[in-house]
């Protein structure tokens, strides 16, 4: 893992931008820049991180950065990616490394977004593409994604006297990632910061595709406190509901096992988006859990 | 030296997109556009171009594929046509608003239901507020010329906007015709290379692009985008003029094309192949001593509404033929166009070749006998079946 001490003092995310107190999508964004450094070209989708940074005439980026519309990230990263070949046939940025780093939401990835990361991936791109996963469609008001777990209350996917909230399971975009067999795909959240970065720095050093699938929780879309970001995403870990791995060149590697894994059901208690489970609700979520986990080899 | 290939629309275009030095290409198949894409490819895979061939997933991203690619500073093209030009819909009004030079070839083809691939032009007509400056070509010589131009006119600093070629499907797109090639040098020399002044993705001058437009500052970049596609009349002007000069092939002023005006009380205004058609059925009436003039339409984005009024002043009788509809206002769009700018005059519109139904000179002469009888404000739809 990255030494804390060593995390580089620059910043490319400037503060002052008008994310949430407690926004995890900031913390994305912050922590991967640091990383890739000044040579990054950023390609965001229509969303919550686009907004809030954005609002002509402000800007947090301090890189190049690029919005368009919401379902085109991939290829708009392909065309960025392909220029700079083209440039430096040209002569420009001679020796330099340039990283495309798509950082788009899970909407914009999992949904709307799905068919241009497939493209992107498939046609070997030289790309870093994170996604950056709050499990719902917050920039609008949080309504469903694909991205959005089982028996969570969603706007379009409320909770009610029939209903336990959206009624399909997470859908796996690090494994539909891999699928591509692109040489470097990961699982991260932003309350390992060091495990993050660390997969960041890798990818950007691989030449070719690479997807970093990062959980980062959402204050609004949640319903949680804004001091606890941090703690719900490391109890998100803990439990073994998003477990942290990496899939370099085909090979399956957890990068951070629990010791001891934590009953999911503190996890849930601390969201609003979950309030209307009972105990048994939550203990069927806590099969699927082990199950899982029990696949993962993190029992 | 030019040399004379004979060589179809879709191949011109793809020639000149290759003679105009093209670094990035984002290609997807459509019916009838698939000819001049296959080219591009097969100049990359033969070594006789040196550019970036993306082979993306869909229409959507072709456009968002070239506009990263533009975004980054780097001239770019592709090719669409019908659904796929509809798919873009989105992206077009992006590619403008961010002021990015991308060369499109659009054939035209009907837009679905149900589904045909013949030719109309309701795919661009569709696209006729994106901010896209258009040009509608009238055969393949034209189709080539109106590429490397299409460069020049993007690129300048003071339009900066996507240009989109028009050419009929099938009728230009598969039909063989004499193009004459310019020297690659030359035309090479003519464009240079493209090297944006304004915003681009560089590291090194770190920029935000596209970012929200509040309702503060929105206003003025629709006011600052429409300032720029008037004043590009001056620009397409210039550039007609300047490619004269150098290959010595010129299309009207680059906006209209006047053909036998003089003296002519009835005037025919179209876009496209169909004023091909149109000179022939005027020089055989002119053979019998009737005397009938066209008015050919070459830029329709921006519309040279000085040029039709100036050039229309004479005539008395107005026939504007339409490839496409405006659907419950029983008239094509540049019907509507050519209507509103000419007051105190008798307009006719006629709704022609939807689908790929032919039009022939017996249409025209149809068209010109009915037009001379007819009132003001007139609609018909041409060689409908009973």
């Amino acid at each position: 893992m990255m030494d804390k001490k060593q995390f580089p003092r620059e910043e490319y995310f400037a503060p002052g931008h008008r994310g949430c107190a407690g926004c995890g999508a900031s913390i994305v964004a912050r922590m991967a820049l640091k990383t890739t450094g000044r040579d990054t070209i950023v390609v965001n989708s229509t969303s919550c991180l686009e907004v809030f940074t954005t609002p002509y005439p402000e800007s947090a980026w301090r890189v190049p950065w690029i919005h368009t519309a919401f379902e085109c990230g991939g290829a708009v990263a392909s065309g960025i990616e392909r220029a700079i070949k083209a440039l430096k046939k040209r002569g420009k940025y001679k020796d330099r490394k340039l990283v495309v780093m798509p950082i788009i939401g899970d909407g914009g990835t999992a949904d709307i977004g799905f068919q241009a990361l497939s493209g992107a991936l498939e046609r070997g791109h030289d790309i870093v593409y994170i996604m950056y996963d709050n499990e719902a469609y917050m920039n609008t008001g949080v309504q469903r994604s694909s991205s959005t777990p089982l028996f969570a209350s969603a706007t379009t996917a409320p909770a009610g006297k029939v209903s336990k909230g959206e009624d399909n399971p997470k859908k796996d975009m690090a494994m539909i990632a891999a699928a591509h067999g692109i040489p470097y795909v990961a699982t991260a959240c932003i309350s390992y910061p060091e495990d993050f970065m660390r997969k960041v720095k890798k990818a950007s050093d691989i030449e070719g595709p690479t997807f970093i699938h990062v959980l980062q929780p959402c204050t609004i879309g949640w319903g949680y406190s804004t001091e606890n970001t941090i703690k719900i995403g490391r109890l998100a870990v803990e439990t073994g509901l998003f477990p942290l791995y990496e899939i370099e060149n085909g090979e399956f590697k957890i990068t951070y096992k629990p010791a001891k894994r934590k009953p999911l059901k503190e996890y849930i208690r601390m969201q609003k988006r979950y309030r209307h489970l009972t105990d048994e609700d939550i203990e069927i979520l806590q099969k699927h859990i082990d199950e899982k986990c029990r696949l993962l080899g993190l029992e | 030296m030019e040399k004379i290939d004979i060589i179809t629309g879709t191949t011109a275009a793809a020639m000149a997109a290759k003679l105009s030095n093209v670094e990035v290409i984002a290609a997807y198949p459509i019916t009838p556009q698939s000819h001049c894409v296959e080219a591009l490819a097969k100049y990359v895979a033969d070594g006789e171009l040196d550019a970036e061939f993306v082979k993306v997933e869909s229409e959507h991203s072709a456009m968002a594929t070239c506009i990263g690619a533009s975004a980054t500073g780097v001239r770019t093209f592709t090719a669409t046509a019908s659904q796929g030009l509809a798919l873009m819909h989105e992206m077009l009004y992006i590619a403008s608003g961010m002021r990015l030079p991308i060369v499109m070839l659009n054939t035209n083809r009907a837009l679905s239901a149900p589904i045909n691939i013949w030719c109309d032009q309701q795919d661009s007509i569709a696209e006729r507020d994106s901010g896209w400056i258009q040009i509608y070509a009238e055969d393949n010589q034209e189709t080539l010329d109106s590429v490397v131009q299409a460069f020049k006119i993007a690129e300048d600093e003071e339009v900066l906007l996507p240009v989109m070629v028009n050419i009929d499907g099938f009728i230009l797109t598969h039909t063989v015709e004499p193009v004459a090639i310019p020297d690659e040098e030359k035309v090479r020399e003519y464009l240079g290379i493209y090297e944006p002044k304004h915003a681009y993705l560089d590291p090194d001058r770190p920029i935000t692009q596209g970012p929200v437009g509040v309702p503060e500052c929105y206003m003025e970049t629709r006011k600052d985008l429409n300032d720029a596609i008037e004043g590009s009349r001056e620009v397409i002007k210039r550039v007609n003029e300047e490619y004269y000069k150098l290959f010595n092939r010129k299309y009207g002023n680059g906006l209209v094309e006047g053909y036998n005006l003089e003296d002519a009380d009835t005037v025919l205004v179209a876009m496209g192949s169909v004023c091909g058609t149109i000179k022939y059925v005027i020089n055989e009436l002119k053979e019998k001593g009737k005397n009938v003039g066209l008015l050919r339409i070459r830029t329709y984005r921006p519309f040279p509404k000085e040029d039709v009024v100036e050039m229309l002043k004479d005539a008395n009788n107005v026939a504007v033929l339409d490839k496409n509809i405006s659907l419950g206002f029983n008239m094509g769009a540049l019907g509507i166009d050519v209507s509103s700018v000419l007051k105190n005059k008798k307009v006719c519109n006629y709704i022609v070749g939807l689908g790929g139904r032919d039009i022939t000179p017996q249409d025209i002469e149809e068209i010109i006998s009915h037009v001379e009888g007819a009132k003001d404000g007139e609609t018909k739809w041409i060689n409908l079946k009973e």
